[in-house]
């Protein structure tokens, strides 16, 4: 239970900071005294933190889906003609910087959400990808053999041999790909997406540093309290599948 | 049984296992020697169908394999590698239980089927089971690999040189391990080594393989005495022969038998019944004895070998 308190604290402070930003006002008053609003109100914090979060939780799922899944595929007898193809796809993914994605998408999917989405989507991919590549083979080849070899199904032995223990390297990519994510999504804001990184563009436009501070404090806590999330998460499953990695 | 009839396997275009005929009885342990490459690892694959054969077929009591379910048939041969294979993320118990648990047997006979396999390869149960393989020696892992071979009561014993990554001094107690085993469990073994005291020891018949064929298959005596060619010869070792055949029989073989078991005087030595005359023969030369008595397995002096009749009778 113990490791689940630094990820909630953290939340809670990142929930409390949206709420209570306008008390911060004199604050801010005083980093920027030459302007008239110094605490953003365009939107409410809350708003912009629920579809920011919204925004990678969504291309997280599918960019995990998707990359494990082809992961797995392209580790398998039938799918591994298309591991060199896969494996460049998924690089080519991250050689794209995140605004020239977004530049790309915008004349296929228009403005707002969506070409925000495919840019943190493809983005995601890579490293989720490698991770599952990575994970899969590295499992020790006789582990593999002896579960083949005494009658395990090739579903059985993903299942119940392969994914638990390449889980953990896999949710290390995810790790990755979210918290890069998280970033990328504010960049989100320059096409029209509504996430924290509004405040930084408008006080960037505006020459409003007070504005920036408060997108930027916001996404870096936000970047910090998944980060420790993650972290809760991978003591969880190392205590579960991977009693080497816990010291049990 | 398992028959092999003229089984083949290429890779490309080198021929791993050419035209290969084996025929291994119920119940008897077939030991496949050879140095690496043979063909020997490649030929126990081909029983479970890790690799599929080219040609020719190869029987499970009467069935050939390939109208088997591939799941089905690797169920009931148990298997052990090398590297014991064991699942690092699952506890000893959980590893043993493996094959049952696919069979669906009910909790509790699982638990009491790791337990009884747990205490026949001598591992205390209350002490293993919950640990995890990286947490056992060499030795204990090759065991519990052992074990989870045996879980589901297979008809067949696979084992790809299991201890050959292990010390010379566990490697022989698990060999004697495994005998011991054997006459309880009497399970028809197909048993891959390059070792060929290994193979003596262990063996009902020796194949004897070089560049995918088999050269000989016979008794370990008579791969010893009539090897089929230079290249047996060379392999079982010419001039110490004479010794590995001392080595394959028990010293009851030779010795005068008393008329009646007599208790043994405190602090006698002496050998066992079960030990082989190479043994013995090593005993005598080094306490220098013209004789020496046996005991049985009680601790009864049962009868003496002289040297005379181990010279005389012991190659």
């Amino acid at each position: 239970m113990r490791v689940w308190l630094s990820p909630i604290v953290l939340i809670t402070a990142l929930i409390g900071l949206c709420l209570a930003m306008p008390l911060l006002e004199p604050v801010f008053q005083w980093v920027q005294p030459d302007k008239q609003s110094v605490i953003y109100q365009r939107e409410s914090f809350l708003f912009l933190l629920q579809n920011h979060v919204m925004l990678v939780l969504i291309s997280a799922t599918i960019g995990t889906l998707t990359a494990v899944a082809g992961g797995i595929f392209v580790t398998r007898k039938a799918g591994r003609d298309f591991l060199p193809l896969v494996s460049q796809i998924a690089s080519i993914g991250q050689t794209f910087p995140p605004v020239a994605v977004l530049a790309l998408a915008v004349p296929v999917v228009g403005f707002g959400e969506g070409p925000t989405l495919v840019a943190l989507v493809l983005y995601g991919l890579l490293p989720i990808l490698r991770n599952t590549l990575v994970g899969l083979n590295g499992i020790n080849p006789a582990v593999r053999e002896a579960a083949q070899g005494m009658g395990m199904s090739p579903l059985q032995v993903l299942v119940r041999v392969e994914l638990p223990l390449a889980g953990r390297i896999i949710l290390a990519g995810i790790r990755t790909s979210v918290t890069i994510n998280i970033a990328t999504a504010a960049i989100g804001s320059t096409i029209g997406a509504r996430t924290l990184g509004d405040p930084v563009i408008a006080g960037l436009v505006n020459g409003n540093t007070a504005y920036v501070l408060q997108g930027a404090i916001l996404i870096g806590l936000l970047a910090l309290a998944t980060d420790s999330l993650f972290e809760a998460f991978e003591r969880t499953w190392d205590q579960r599948f991977s009693p080497q990695a816990a010291g049990a | 049984m398992i028959e092999l009839k003229s089984v083949t396997r290429r890779f490309g275009n080198i021929t791993a296992v050419d035209h290969i005929d084996l025929t291994i009885e119920t119940g008897e342990v077939c030991v496949l020697v050879g140095s690496s490459g043979c063909g020997k690892s490649t030929t126990l694959r081909m029983i479970n169908r890790l690799l599929p054969h080219s040609s020719g077929d190869i029987r499970v009591d009467g069935e050939d394999i390939n109208d088997m379910d591939a799941q089905k048939l690797r169920l009931n041969m148990g298997y052990v590698i090398q590297g014991t294979g064991l699942f690092p993320h699952w506890t000893v118990a959980r590893n043993i239980g493996m094959v049952p648990d696919l069979l669906k047997w009910p909790r509790e006979k699982i638990d009491a089927r790791v337990h009884e396999l747990l205490t026949l390869l001598d591992l205390d149960p209350q002490t293993y089971s919950n640990q995890y393989p990286h947490q056992l020696s060499g030795g204990q892992a090759q065991r519990v690999g052992v074990a989870r071979a045996l879980a589901a009561d297979p008809n067949i014993l696979l084992m790809d040189e299991p201890f050959g990554a292990l010390d010379a001094i566990t490697r022989e107690n698990l060999q004697l391990e495994m005998l011991r085993i054997q006459r309880q469990v009497r399970k028809t073994t197909v048993f891959v080594t390059h070792d060929i005291d290994e193979a003596l020891r262990l063996a009902t018949r020796i194949a004897v393989m070089d560049q995918g064929r088999i050269i000989q298959h016979d008794t370990p005596e008579n791969i010893l005495r009539r090897p089929a060619s230079d290249f047996v010869e060379n392999l079982v070792g010419k001039q110490d022969r004479g010794l590995k055949l001392m080595g394959l029989r028990p010293v009851r073989d030779l010795m005068t038998p008393h008329e009646l078991p007599r208790p043994a005087e405190p602090g006698a030595d002496g050998l066992n019944e079960e030990d082989s005359l190479r043994l013995a023969l090593s005993v005598m030369l080094w306490q220098d004895l013209p004789q020496v008595a046996v005991f049985n397995t009680n601790g009864e002096e049962t009868g003496v070998l002289s040297r005379e009749i181990l010279m005389q009778g012991g190659a």
